[in-house]
Parts: C-alpha cells; sequence; structure tokens
C-alpha cells in the first residue's frame, strides 16, 4: 500500500509538472498529427480500405508519439540533479518505477485520446460506437508499451546518443505488443466481436504482466549510480 | 587451472580445424543429394546448425546476465557480451544462408513466416543490445544496463515467437519451412556433425573473446591506477 501510495506522489509530480508547460504533450500532439498528415499523403485512402490500414497507421503515430513522451520523462530529471534527489528520497526504486511508468502512460494515452477522434475526422470514419472496446484495445496495449519504455527511457537517458538507443531497443522488444496492438484494433474498427481478438488480448495481457514485472524488479540495477 | 587456460585457445582450434575439414566433406559428399531441391539442400547443413548454436548463445548471455545481477561478479558480464556478440555472428549467418537457400526453392529471397521473422527481431534485439554497450562509458553501469537488457531480451523470444506465429496463422500460409523430421539417415547422421562442429566453433570462439574482455577489464583498471597515481 505504502509502495503505491509513494508511486502516486510521483506520478502526481510528474503530471504537475506537465501541467505547468505542457512541454511533452503539445510536442507529442503536434508531432504525431504531422505524421498523420504525412501517412494521409502515402497512402490514398479513396483506394484503400481505412479500416485495413488504419490500425497500422494508428499505432505507428502512437509509438512515435509515444517515443517522445518516453525520452523526455527521465531527460528532465537529469536537470538540477533531480535524478540523484529522487534516489536519496526515502523510495523505493520500485515505486519510482511504477510512478514514471503511470505518468507514461498517461501522457500516451491523453495524446492517443486526441489522437482518435482527430482520425476519425481526417479520414472520415465512424469510430463513436466502437470506443469501448477501443478504449480497452488502447488500454492493454499502451500498459506493455510503456511498461517496458519506461525501464529503457530511464537507461538510455544515462548513455551517449540515447535518442537514437530508444527507439532501437524499444521497437524491436515492443515487436509482440505491436501485432497484438495493430491486430486487436483490426477487429475493432473492422467492426467484428471482440472475441475474434481474444488470442491478441492474452498476447498483450502476457506481454504487460512479464515486461512490467521483469521492469519493477530490474529497475534499480538502471537507475542505481 | 591456469594451464587449461592457456592451452584452451590453441587447442581448440585445431580440434576444430579437423572438425570443419569432416563436416566440409560430409556436407558436400557424404550426404545424398537431395531429389527435389537438389545440390542446393546442402546449404541446410550450415543453415540449421548456426541457428541452433544463435539461440543456445543468446540463453548463455540471458543466464549469464542473471547470474551477473545477482552475483555482481564481472566475469559473468564478460561472458554475456562474449555470447551475445559470438550470437549475433551465427544469426547473421542464419539470415544470410537462409534467403540463398529460399531464392530457388521458394521462388523468394525472403517472407515474412514465423521463424524467419522471429531470427529477425532476435538480430535486431542483440544488435541494440551491442550498441548499448559501446554507447555507456561507465563499466559498472554498462554492466548492468546490458545485463538488464539480457534478461529482457531472453524473455521477450518466447512471446515473439508465439505472437509471430499467431499473426502468420491468420493469414494462408504459402510456404511452410522445412521440418527436420523427415531426414535421410545419412543426413540426419551428417547433419548432428555439423551441429558438433558449429558447437566448437562457438566455444573456440568463446575462448578467445572471454580472455580478451577479461583483459579489457585488466587495462582500463590498470589505466585507472595511472591516471589516479598522475593526478597525486
Amino acid at each position: 500500500m505504502d509502495l503505491l501510495r509513494k508511486a502516486c506522489v510521483i506520478w502526481l509530480k510528474d503530471l504537475r509538472l506537465e501541467w505547468r508547460t505542457l512541454d511533452s504533450i503539445s510536442g507529442m500532439f503536434f508531432f504525431s498529427l504531422l505524421v498523420l498528415v504525412i501517412f494521409n499523403f502515402t497512402f490514398d485512402f479513396t483506394v484503400v480500405d481505412f479500416k485495413d490500414l488504419g490500425p497500422g497507421v494508428l499505432w505507428v503515430t502512437f509509438t512515435f508519439a509515444g517515443i517522445l513522451a518516453l525520452s523526455h520523462s527521465f531527460v528532465i530529471e537529469k536537470e538540477g540533479d533531480c535524478m540523484q534527489g529522487l534516489l536519496l528520497s526515502p523510495v523505493d526504486p520500485g515505486a519510482i518505477y511504477l510512478g514514471k511508468m503511470l505518468s507514461n502512460l498517461t501522457l500516451i494515452l491523453g495524446v492517443e485520446i486526441i489522437l482518435v477522434p482527430l482520425t476519425s475526422v481526417l479520414f472520415n470514419y465512424p469510430i463513436w460506437g466502437k470506443l469501448p472496446a477501443l478504449a480497452a484495445v488502447l488500454g492493454v496495449s499502451t500498459l506493455g508499451f510503456a511498461g517496458v519504455g519506461t525501464l529503457l527511457g530511464a537507461m538510455t537517458a544515462r548513455t551517449r546518443r540515447g535518442e537514437v538507443l530508444l527507439p532501437l531497443l524499444l521497437f524491436s522488444i515492443c515487436i509482440p505488443i505491436i501485432i497484438a496492438a495493430v491486430q486487436t484494433t483490426k477487429v475493432v474498427m473492422q467492426g467484428r466481436p471482440l472475441g475474434d481478438a481474444r488470442e491478441w488480448f492474452i498476447i498483450g495481457a502476457a506481454f504487460d504482466a512479464i515486461f512490467v514485472t521483469a521492469a519493477y524488479l530490474t529497475f534499480e540495477y538502471v537507475i542505481e549510480e | 587451472m591456469n594451464g587449461i587456460k592457456r592451452a584452451l585457445p590453441v587447442v581448440l582450434p585445431m580440434i576444430l580445424f579437423a572438425l570443419v575439414v569432416k563436416g566440409l566433406y560430409g556436407a558436400f559428399f557424404e550426404a545424398p543429394t537431395e531429389i527435389q531441391m537438389g545440390d542446393v539442400q546442402r546449404i541446410f547443413y550450415f543453415h540449421a546448425p548456426a541457428g541452433i548454436v544463435a539461440f543456445l548463445a543468446f540463453g548463455v548471455t540471458g543466464v549469464a546476465s542473471f547470474l551477473y545481477l545477482w552475483r555482481k561478479s564481472l566475469i559473468f558480464d564478460v561472458v554475456a557480451y562474449a555470447s551475445a556478440e559470438v550470437g549475433l555472428i551465427f544469426c547473421t549467418i542464419v539470415l544470410v544462408t537462409g534467403p540463398l537457400w529460399a531464392r530457388p526453392v521458394w521462388g523468394t529471397w525472403w517472407t515474412w513466416e514465423a521463424r524467419l521473422t522471429t531470427t529477425l527481431a532476435l538480430w535486431l534485439i542483440y544488435a541494440s543490445y551491442i550498441l548499448v554497450r559501446r554507447y555507456t562509458d561507465n563499466r559498472d553501469q554498462q554492466a548492468r544496463f546490458a545485463a538488464v537488457l539480457g534478461i529482457v531480451g531472453a524473455l521477450d523470444v518466447p512471446i515473439v515467437y508465439r505472437s509471430i506465429t499467431w499473426w502468420r496463422g491468420l493469414h494462408p500460409v504459402v510456404l511452410k519451412a522445412s521440418g527436420g523430421g523427415g531426414l535421410d539417415p545419412e543426413m540426419r547422421s551428417v547433419f548432428l556433425f555439423c551441429i558438433i562442429v558449429y558447437l566448437t566453433l562457438y566455444a573456440c570462439l568463446m575462448a578467445v573473446r572471454i580472455p580478451i574482455g577479461c583483459a579489457e577489464d585488466e587495462i582500463a583498471g590498470l589505466r585507472e591506477i595511472l591516471a589516479r597515481r598522475r593526478r597525486a
């Protein structure tokens, strides 16, 4: 219980920081909007059905936007030696991980919540009736992505060329969750029953459980001085 | 113990040389020519053993990474790194020989079939593992980051395989990977021998690479002492 309370304190700290500047979320939003615009030029959606390519378009956009949040998350802790402060505070490394993971998850989900209706408008695809199912799909997949991403973000923030390393590591490790995300989103967008995506939900949930636990357990080795 | 350490990098390559000669002879002359594929099937004796050894090498990296975090002894880190490097070489051999065989047999260089895609994903994971080590300056940090990645990478392999099998499973299977079940007994014996050759090659490379890793650490330690003395 104490662990969760401490994680929440860190989570709220990050959200407050973000609320004051809106640095991360504004950058993510404009960047992903631009990605969507570029996709619109690369695929002719008057010929291809958006239901077929849309899930891929959405997830490429989300992962690109997610990278921005994840790399920013630990770079801000470098300023003024904030990481040192966090490590000196009487908080378990696991709590720091959970707090950071929650704040990354919130940011990425936030951008997704803005982008999904926007995509629906831009690509002329009615999405309203599918929102509850889509919310479940986005939640499961984003959790795994943010879970691994927070661990790797903390790691790459302390290397040279971290901005190159983070996408390399994150995308190669996240291959299963990205496949699962695209497949479940496709099932939802094509209007099929969620049961069709059962095995993908299992993959997604297994990925979430395994990697959030592994990241929680190994996080201390990554942030240790 | 020291004697064995010194003898290993000399004796192992000699054994390896003999094994390679015998293995090449087996693959090119002893093994019967496959009826449908012809001589191109012989690439199988290089491709499949390399794949088995690559998986083994990445497994060793995973175990050594875990041991490093547990015991905090740099030797485990050196072993993990050496095995990842050697594994990446074998994985590259798999990815190069595969398409060479696939082109005449399947009629295409590459297909996004489960095993191929998993191997490529593995290659990417361990290539970034090596990059992380290159871009980290602090030795302890390097070892810790690499160990975490070694564990995460090893955990990822079964999920990657499962997800890609399911992903492909939703589509009609155009091409099937060759199974090892229906091997001719003579082919089988050559194949098994080739696995032994590759395992020896792996052991050989490790026997050379691990002392280099230890020497690097030793030199770095000596440099630090020198720098400290100069400052004093």
